[in-house]
C-alpha cells in the first residue's frame, strides 16, 4: 500500500512504502507531564515514522525497526491504548493510539518486524544507497584487519601470519590470518587449537613495537581438573619466547575466579602454573553475559524513573552494578597495557569462549596503547580486527534475530563505553568525538550494513560481503561529524594511564537519555566550536579564492 | 606586632616539600606572620612557594626521634606534606602553624598588609554601590528609590547603608517593618525583570512569634510591591514544619489572612552544619583510594551534596519561573536571610539575567548579593572541609552556589561570560585570600574594621585586563533568553575541577580549556590583512 503523504525524503530512499498511518497519535514525553505531541504514525517496512502534524516544523522521529528491543502494550488510559516502545539504542517512546484495532495491528507488526526469523530479511539485504556495484565492492575492502599487522611490522623476526586457519578449518569462528610466534611449530598450532574451547587458540591480538610485548587472545584451555597438553604449553612458551625484554608472560583469565573453577568441572577451565613454564597466571574478574545483561536492565529502571530524588537516583545506579562492572573491564584493559608497557611483558588473554571479556579488553588495552586507534580509523580498524574478524558473536548478542534471549548481552556497548569514559578522562586524547561511538553503536543494532550482521567472519564471507554494504566508508564519508576540535595528535605513541579511581566512573548520559534532549546540555561546546572552524575553513578558502583572482587581475 | 611570639622556629633547611604535581624537592621552610614560605636554592630556579596560614584548615604532626612530618590540610582542598629534621623543629613549627593560622582578629590578617604595586588603595573599594546600582536601572525609578534608613547600621546591623525600597513606602515604615523582621532584614528589591515588570525581594523571617504577632507596617511594604497586580510568591526556604517551629522561638511566616495576594510556597534548602558536614563527607568520599564503584556510589550519595546542589537550582529555577513565565512577584526568604535567601536569589537572577551572566556582571551579583547583603564570611568560611575543631557556624552555603553556577555553565557553556577558572578562584580566595572582600561578616563590620580603606579589593582586581583575559570564557556568546537549567539528576554532575582540582585529572581538564583557548583565538584571528590593503 502507497501513501501520497507528503513525508520529507529521509534518510535513502525516496519512495517511502507505508504499509500503515495511524492519525491522531499521541507521543509523550518520557520525564516530564508537558503536553504530549500529536501526529501521524507510519508504519513502512523498514521503519516506524512519527511525524507532528502539532506543530508547523512537521517534526519527524523515525525509529528502525531493528533498534526495536521490546514492545509493550499498556491498559486504556483517559486518551487511548498506550504503546511503549523501547529501542536497542535506549530511544523510548510512548505512544498514545486513539483505537485499540490499530494499537493491536501496530503492535503485531513490529513484534514480527522488529526481530525477523532470519538473517535474510534484516534491512542490510534491503538497503541499497544507489551505489554501483564496484563500490559497494571496494566499500569491503576500506577497512582490512591484516593491513593493521603489517603496520604494527609483521611480520618480523618474532611474528609471522599464518594461512592455517584460510579454509576456517583450525577454527572456525577466528578470521582466515592469524598472526602467531614465529618459532611456533605446525604441529604446535594444530595441537594447541584442539586443546583450545571450540579451537579458538592463541593468536596475536596486539604487536607492541615499543616493548616487543605482545597482547594475544585465546579461549580457555581444556584442562578440566588435570589434563595438559604439550602443544599448547608450548605454544605459550613459544608467545613468551616471541618477547625478547621479558623472561615471563601473564595469562590473564578475564573471568571471576569462581566460574573458572566451575568450568574445570565441566571438562574446561584455566592454566595450571605448574604446567606452563614462566607464566604469571592472573584472573580479573569481570562478570559473564548474564551478569551484565541483568546489570543493563537495571540500569535502565534507574533511567526510567520519574523525577526521582539524588538519592533514588545514586542508589540506584549503585544497585544496578553497572558501573562497576565497566571499571572491572576498564582495570582489565589497564592491567593489560601496564604489563606490555611498562613491565615489557607478552601478555595472553582468554574468558571462557574469548569472545566477550577477551574482545573488550584486548581492544581497549590497544587503545591505550596505541593512538592509532584513538584515531577514527583506527577505531574501525579495531572494531574490525578484536571484534567482527575475531568472532563476536554480533547477531546472538545485539538479537538481531529472534532466538535465545538469554544469549543478548551489551557486551559491545560496554567497551564503547570504557572508550567514552576514557575520553571523558583525555579531552584532548582523542580524534574522534562522542556523536562516533553513537554512530557506531547505533548501526551496530540498526542492521543496515552488512559489518555486525553474523556471528563471526566465515558467516559473512558466505552471505554479507555479496549483498550488503560495508558501514566504515559511509561513516568515513561523514567524518567530519565525527571530529574532536580539542584532539591534539602530538601525544603521539604516549600510552593513556588513566586513573581507574571509583569516581572516574560516570553514567553515560549521551547514550542513555541520548533521546532525552531535555537531559542534555542545553549548548554543545563540540558543535559550537566544529561551527566556528567550518566557518574560518570557508573564510580562508574564500579569501584564497579572491587573492588568486586579484592576483591575475593585477598582474 | 605580636606575630613573633608565636615563631617558635623561623627557619629550617633540609626540609622536604610535598604537593601534588611536584616531584618531592629539599628546601628551606620559613614560617612569617602570614605564611610559609618554601624556597629550594640551586635547583630549579622557580620563584619560591608561598602557602597563606589562613589557608591551612587542620594540621597532623607525626614526630619521631630525629625528624618528623607535618601534613598540611588546606581549605583550597590541597594536601601538603613537610618532612623536616629534627624533631624539636618539627614540633615548633607545627605549633607555629597552629596558633598563626588560627588567629581570628581582623585587622592582622593578611589582606592589611598585602600592597601589590598594580592595586592602589586610593581606588575606589568595590565594584559599585547601591545608589549607582539604582542608578544604572532607570526603569524602576517610578516605583522604587533608595532608601538611606540604615545609613547607620541601626534598622538592620547586616543590612548595607543602602538599599532600594518601594517608592510609596517611607523610612518611618522601613524602621517599624523592620523590628518585625529577624535581624532588621526587611525585604529589599534585589533583581528587577524587565519583560515582566516583576521583582525578586529578600528578607529574614518575620517575627510573628507563638501569638501570630503582626505588622501592619509590614504588610504594607509586601503589598506595595505587588500593588496592582494580584499576586505574589513568598518562597519560603524552610519546609512549612521547620517554619512553624520557627514560631516557638520568636520567628515564623507571613500567614495568608495577613498578606492578601501573597502565596507561600515552601523549599527546604539545609543550610548549617548539615551543610558543613555534606562538604566533608564528599570530600573525604573524594579522597578515598579504594577501588570499589558500589563504595563510592554510596559515600556520594550519603554526603547529599549534590542532593543540595539540585535542591538550590530548583528552587532558583521556581523563583525565575514565577517571575518569567507567570509574570509574579517573589520575596524569598529562610530564617536569618543571610544564607539560603542569597543563594536562591542569586541563582534565580542568572537564570533570568544575561548582564548578570558576564564576568563582570557577574562578579557585582557576588558584591550585592553576598558582600553587601551582609553573608556572614568570616563565621562561615573559618574552616572548610578538614578541620577537626568543633564546627560553630561555619557552612559552605557561597561553595554551594559556586558548585550551582558550575551546573548552570556546564549546561549552558556558552551562555556564561566568565569560566571555570574563575570559580575556582573564587572557591579559595573566599577561605584564604590576598584580598579584604570575604573578610568580616557584615559591611558594618568591614566599615569599623577599616577593611576598605587598608585592603584591596578582589572583584576590581579580577577586573583588571590580564586578569579578565584568564577569566573569561572564550566561547561566550550573549544571549537575551533564560537559562532554564536541567535539575533531573543524570543532568547534574560531581564538580571536579573543585573536588579533584589536585588529581592529574584537573591537568587534562586545564589542557583541554587551553586548547579551546588557542582554538576560538584561531578561528578568531582576522583572515588576512594582506587582502586589505590590496582593496586600499
Amino acid at each position: 500500500m502507497y501513501h501520497g503523504h507528503n513525508i520529507r525524503e529521509g534518510r535513502w530512499f525516496t519512495v517511502v512504502v507505508i504499509l500503515n498511518h495511524i492519525t491522531e497519535v499521541q507521543l509523550l514525553d518520557r520525564y516530564t507531564a508537558k503536553k504530549p505531541a500529536i501526529g501521524t504514525l507510519y508504519l513502512t517496512a523498514t521503519h516506524l515514522i512519527f511525524v507532528e502534524t502539532s506543530c508547523n516544523t512537521r517534526k519527524e522521529t523515525w525509529i528502525i525497526h531493528h533498534h526495536i528491543a521490546t514492545v509493550e502494550k499498556l491498559p486504556l488510559t483517559g486518551t487511548g491504548y498506550p504503546l511503549n516502545i523501547s529501542c536497542k539504542n535506549f530511544h523510548v517512546v510512548h505512544f498514545v493510539i486513539p483505537s485499540e484495532r490499530y494499537c493491536q495491528d501496530v503492535y503485531h507488526s513490529l513484534l514480527r518486524l522488529s526481530q525477523p526469523a532470519k538473517l535474510e530479511d534484516l534491512f542490510a539485504f534491503l538497503y541499497n544507497p544507489k551505489q554501483d556495484e564496484d563500490d559497494r565492492r571496494n566499500g569491503w575492502g576500506f577497512i582490512d584487519s591484516a593491513m593493521d599487522f603489517k603496520r604494527m611490522g609483521l611480520p618480523n623476526e618474532f611474528w609471522e601470519l599464518t594461512d592455517l586457519n584460510k579454509n576456517y578449518e583450525l577454527c572456525s569462528t577466528y578470521h582466515s590470518e592469524l598472526g602467531i610466534p614465529k618459532t611456533a611449530r605446525k604441529d604446535t598450532v594444530l595441537g594447541s587449537a584442539k586443546f583450545r574451547s571450540r579451537g579458538r587458540l592463541p593468536t596475536l591480538s596486539y604487536y607492541h613495537k615499543e616493548s616487543n610485548g605482545a597482547i594475544c587472545r585465546c579461549s580457555q584451555p581444556l584442562s578440566g581438573i588435570s589434563a595438559r597438553c604439550l602443544e599448547d604449553e608450548e605454544m605459550l612458551q613459544a608467545i613468551s619466547r616471541a618477547n625478547p625484554n621479558s623472561t615471563f608472560m601473564y595469562v590473564v583469565d578475564t573471568r571471576p575466579k569462581l566460574n573458572a573453577m566451575a568450568n574445570r568441572a565441566a571438562g574446561k577451565g584455566y592454566e595450571n602454573a605448574d604446567n606452563y613454564s614462566n607464566i604469571r597466571f592472573q584472573f580479573v574478574g569481570i562478570e559473564n553475559i548474564h551478569v551484565m545483561r541483568n546489570s543493563l536492565q537495571k540500569l535502565l529502571e534507574v533511567c526510567a524513573m520519574k523525577s526521582p530524588t539524588m538519592s533514588d537516583y545514586l542508589t540506584g545506579l549503585e544497585n544496578s552494578g553497572w558501573l562497576r562492572h565497566i571499571k572491572a573491564v576498564m582495570d582489565a584493559g589497564v592491567f593489560l597495557a601496564k604489563a606490555v608497557a611498562d613491565e615489557k611483558a607478552s601478555v595472553l588473554v582468554h574468558c571462557s569462549d574469548g569472545w566477550d571479556r577477551t574482545a573488550q579488553v584486548c581492544s581497549l588495552a590497544s587503545i591505550l596503547l596505541d593512538n592509532f586507534y584513538r584515531t577514527i580509523k583506527g577505531l574501525m580498524v579495531l572494531i574490525e580486527k578484536e571484534w567482527i574478524s575475531m568472532g563476536h558473536k554480533f547477531t546472538q548478542r545485539c538479537g538481531h534475530v529472534d532466538g535465545d534471549p538469554k544469549e543478548v548481552s551489551p557486551v559491545f556497548t560496554q567497551f564503547l563505553e570504557c572508550v567514552w569514559n576514557l575520553m571523558e578522562q583525555y579531552p584532548c586524547g582523542f580524534e574522534y568525538n562522542e556523536k562516533y561511538l553513537l554512530e557506531i553503536h547505533n548501526h551496530v543494532y540498526s542492521c543496515q550494513f552488512g559489518n555486525f550482521i553474523g556471528n563471526c567472519q566465515r558467516e559473512r564471507e558466505e552471505m554479507l560481503k555479496e549483498k550488503t554494504f560495508s558501514v566504515w566508508p559511509f561513516l568515513w564519508e561523514n567524518r567530519q561529524q565525527y571530529i574532536n576540535p580539542l584532539y591534539k595528535c602530538s601525544l603521539g605513541r604516549e600510552v593513556l594511564r588513566p586513573s581507574t579511581l571509583p569516581l572516574n566512573f560516570k553514567f553515560w548520559c549521551g547514550m542513555y537519555n541520548h533521546f532525552d534532549k531535555g537531559m542534555q546540555p542545553k549548548q554543545s561546546i563540540l558543535d559550537h566550536l566544529l561551527t566556528i572552524i567550518q566557518k574560518r575553513v570557508e573564510g580562508e578558502k574564500k579569501m584564497t579564492d579572491f587573492q588568486r583572482v586579484s592576483r591575475y587581475r593585477f598582474v | 606586632m605580636e606575630f613573633s611570639e608565636h615563631i617558635k622556629t623561623a627557619n629550617v633547611e633540609d626540609v622536604v616539600l610535598r604537593r601534588p604535581f611536584y616531584q618531592p624537592t629539599k628546601g628551606t621552610l620559613c614560617v612569617t606572620g602570614h605564611h610559609l614560605i618554601f624556597s629550594n636554592r640551586g635547583g630549579d630556579s622557580a620563584r619560591p612557594f608561598l602557602l597563606l596560614l589562613r589557608n591551612i584548615d587542620a594540621i597532623e604532626k607525626r614526630p619521631s626521634v630525629s625528624s618528623g612530618t607535618i601534613t598540611l590540610k588546606c581549605k583550597d582542598l590541597c594536601v601538603l606534606q613537610l618532612d623536616i629534621p629534627g624533631m624539636e623543629e618539627c614540633l615548633n613549627i607545627a605549633s607555629s602553624i597552629e596558633s598563626l593560622s588560627s588567629l581570628e582578629t581582623v585587622s592582622e590578617m593578611y589582606p592589611f598588609f598585602y600592597r601589590p604595586p598594580f592595586l592602589s588603595l586610593q581606588d575606589q573599594w568595590g565594584l559599585s554601590s547601591t545608589e549607582q546600582h539604582y542608578a544604572q536601572m532607570k526603569e524602576i525609578h517610578d516605583g522604587w528609590r533608595v532608601s538611606q534608613v540604615n545609613r547607620d547600621y541601626s534598622v538592620s546591623p547586616s543590612y548595607p547603608p543602602a538599599v532600594i525600597v518601594p517608592h510609596s513606602i517611607d523610612d518611618e515604615t522601613l524602621v517599624k517593618a523592620a523590628r518585625f523582621r529577624q535581624g532588621g532584614r526587611f525585604p529589599v528589591l534585589c533583581y528587577y525583570h524587565r519583560e515582566t515588570g516583576t521583582v525578586i525581594m529578600r528578607s529574614s523571617q518575620p517575627l510573628s512569634g507563638a501569638n501570630r504577632k503582626r505588622c501592619r507596617e509590614d504588610e504594607l511594604l509586601l503589598q506595595a510591591v505587588i500593588d496592582g497586580s494580584e499576586l505574589g510568591y513568598i518562597i519560603d526556604t524552610r519546609s512549612s514544619q521547620q517554619a512553624q517551629q520557627a514560631r516557638m522561638t520568636g520567628g515564623g511566616f507571613e500567614s495568608k489572612s495577613c498578606y492578601r495576594g501573597w502565596k507561600r510556597l515552601h523549599r527546604q534548602l539545609e543550610k548549617g552544619k548539615v551543610l558543613q558536614e555534606s562538604l566533608i563527607k564528599l570530600v573525604e568520599a573524594c579522597g578515598d583510594q579504594s577501588h570499589s564503584v558500589d563504595r563510592w556510589l554510596s559515600k556520594l550519595e550519603n554526603s547529599k551534596w549534590l542532593s543540595h546542589v539540585q535542591t538550590a537550582l530548583s528552587t532558583a529555577g521556581l523563583v525565575a519561573e514565577c517571575v518569567e513565565r507567570d509574570g509574579h512577584s517573589v520575596l524569598v526568604h529562610g530564617s536569618e536571610g543571610t544564607d539560603t535567601s542569597l543563594l536562591v536569589s542569586s541563582l534565580a537572577q542568572l537564570i533570568l539575567d544575561p548582564d548578570s551572566r558576564t564576568l563582570a556582571g557577574f562578579l557585582g551579583l557576588l558584591e550585592r548579593e553576598w558582600v553587601q547583603a551582609g553573608h556572614p564570611f568570616q563565621q562561615r568560611c573559618a574552616h572548610s572541609a578538614y578541620s577537626h575543631v568543633r564546627l560553630r557556624h561555619e557552612a559552605p552555603v557561597f561553595v554551594l552556589l559556586l558548585d550551582c553556577v558550575w551546573q548552570l555553565a556546564r549546561q549552558f557553556p556558552l551562555a556564561m561570560g566568565f569560566s571555570e577558572p574563575l570559580l575556582l578562584r573564587l572557591a579559595k580566595e573566599v577561605y584564604a585570600s590576598d584580598y579584604g572582600t570575604f573578610l568580616c561578616n557584615s559591611d558594618q563590620e568591614r566599615c569599623v574594621t577599616g577593611v576598605k580603606e587598608r585592603t584591596h579589593c578582589l572583584f576590581q582586581s579580577l577586573l583588571r585586563a590580564n586578569e579578565r583575559q584568564h577569566y573569561s570564557n572564550p566561547l561566550y556568546e550573549r544571549t537575551e533568553l533564560a537559562i532554564w537549567p536541567s535539575i533531573q539528576p543524570p543532568s547534574l554532575q560531581l564538580w571536579k575541577g573543585l573536588f579533584l582540582q589536585w588529581t592529574d585529572d584537573a591537568l587534562h581538564l586545564v589542557e583541554a580549556q587551553k586548547v579551546i583557548q588557542n582554538l576560538v583565538s584561531q578561528c578568531h584571528r582576522p583572515l588576512n590583512e594582506k587582502v586589505e590593503n590590496t582593496d586600499g
